[in-house]
């Protein structure tokens, strides 16, 4: 993955836009959050394999950036990311990794499901 | 250190890494000892949150990479039989009871095991651990209690130690640390972190560090204390 582009990103986005996709879609602190520290509340959420097509797709802010894709009934919404990579697969993965190198949150495009 | 004779051994964990902390000493012990190990491990890790400093995998590419951790790590402790069981990390407590209790009756009429080393349910932090250790207590649980091998449990949640008192299986495992570092090595994506803090611990000579190399503690499940 290389630190993100905001023009090249901002490309592939429409790449992928009114299109059917799969998403992967997930954000984490880690199971050991509440382990290592007691007054951390963790929270997390993911989705994988769930198929939407959106019809704008957009990059803002600086880095760490937001991504919002506006579906028509609706919006699927990341915060944080840093990194990017079109993959050998085509696959649009996008990911935010905090100061120690650590996933926080990813969000992933691709044409064809993720494996299981 | 030399363990009691054991007919074989089930070893089973939810990720790849999950060995190396707690067990791989012991494991490369009984190995030593000519004693059959199987290791079970039912994710890949699939949802690690460590893909390098600057980042070296993806989210898609960190379970073959793991893989290959896994399988260095078993060579590291010279296992031979490893079995990688297919399940996704963070989902072993989603999936249906009654299919992971199976999935453990059929390790253990497979392997016939005299020891099963797992998690102990409720204290082991991760709710795969957690997920993992339950669903092989309830196998085993089923069994005739003469025909049941002995659990050795796994326990480090923070309250463990007040609840549960202290381990009471303790292996000296000085003579196979280099197996352990081995394993612990193998797994680098996820390790890194910890052994260059303890590369520092140990150098400062902090007994605690020394200790988590030497001595692998278990507890013995005790089936007459429930845990649900």
């Amino acid at each position: 993955m290389e630190l993100v582009q905001v023009e090249r990103l901002q490309e592939l986005l429409n790449n992928f836009a009114n299109e059917d996709i799969y998403i992967h879609l997930e954000t984490t602190n880690g199971a050991y959050a509440a382990h290592f520290n007691e007054n951390v509340f963790n929270a997390g959420a993911f989705i994988r394999n769930v198929m939407i097509r959106y019809e704008l797709g957009k990059i803002a802010g600086e880095a760490p950036h937001r991504i919002g894709l506006k579906l028509p009934h609706g919006w699927v919404y990341a915060q944080g990311i840093t990194h990017f990579e079109l993959d050998e697969h085509g696959r649009l993965l996008m990911a935010g990794h905090d100061q120690t190198g650590k996933l926080a949150v990813a969000l992933q495009i691709s044409k064809t499901p993720f494996s299981y | 250190m030399t363990l009691p004779m054991e007919r074989h051994v089930l070893v089973v964990f939810p990720h790849p890494d999950d060995e190396a902390f707690g067990v791989s000493g012991t494991i490369a012990t009984y190995i030593k000892q000519g004693i059959p190990v199987t290791y079970a491990c039912l994710t890949l890790g699939e949802m690690g949150r460590n893909l390098g400093n600057p980042p070296f995998a993806t989210r898609e590419t960190l379970p073959q990479i793991r893989k290959e951790e896994l399988f260095a790590s078993a060579k590291a402790m010279g296992l031979t039989d490893l079995r990688m069981m297919g399940l996704r990390d963070k989902t072993i407590e989603f999936e249906d009871d009654e299919k992971m209790v199976e999935l453990m009756q059929n390790l253990i009429s497979d392997t016939n095991p005299s020891l099963i080393i797992t998690f102990y349910p409720n204290y082991a932090v991760h709710p795969d651990h957690d997920a993992t250790g339950r669903a092989m207590i309830r196998a085993v649980r089923r069994m005739p209690e003469e025909q049941r091998p002995t659990i050795y449990a796994l326990a480090f949640s923070n309250d463990s130690k007040e609840v549960l008192g202290e381990p009471d299986v303790i292996h000296n495992i000085k003579e196979v640390a280099e197996q352990k570092m081995g394993s612990m090595r193998a797994h680098i994506s996820q390790t890194a972190w910890m052994l260059e803090e303890m590369d520092k611990r140990l150098a400062d000579g902090e007994t605690e560090a020394e200790n988590w190399v030497n001595f692998e503690r278990f507890y013995t499940y005790d089936f007459s204390k429930y845990f649900e």
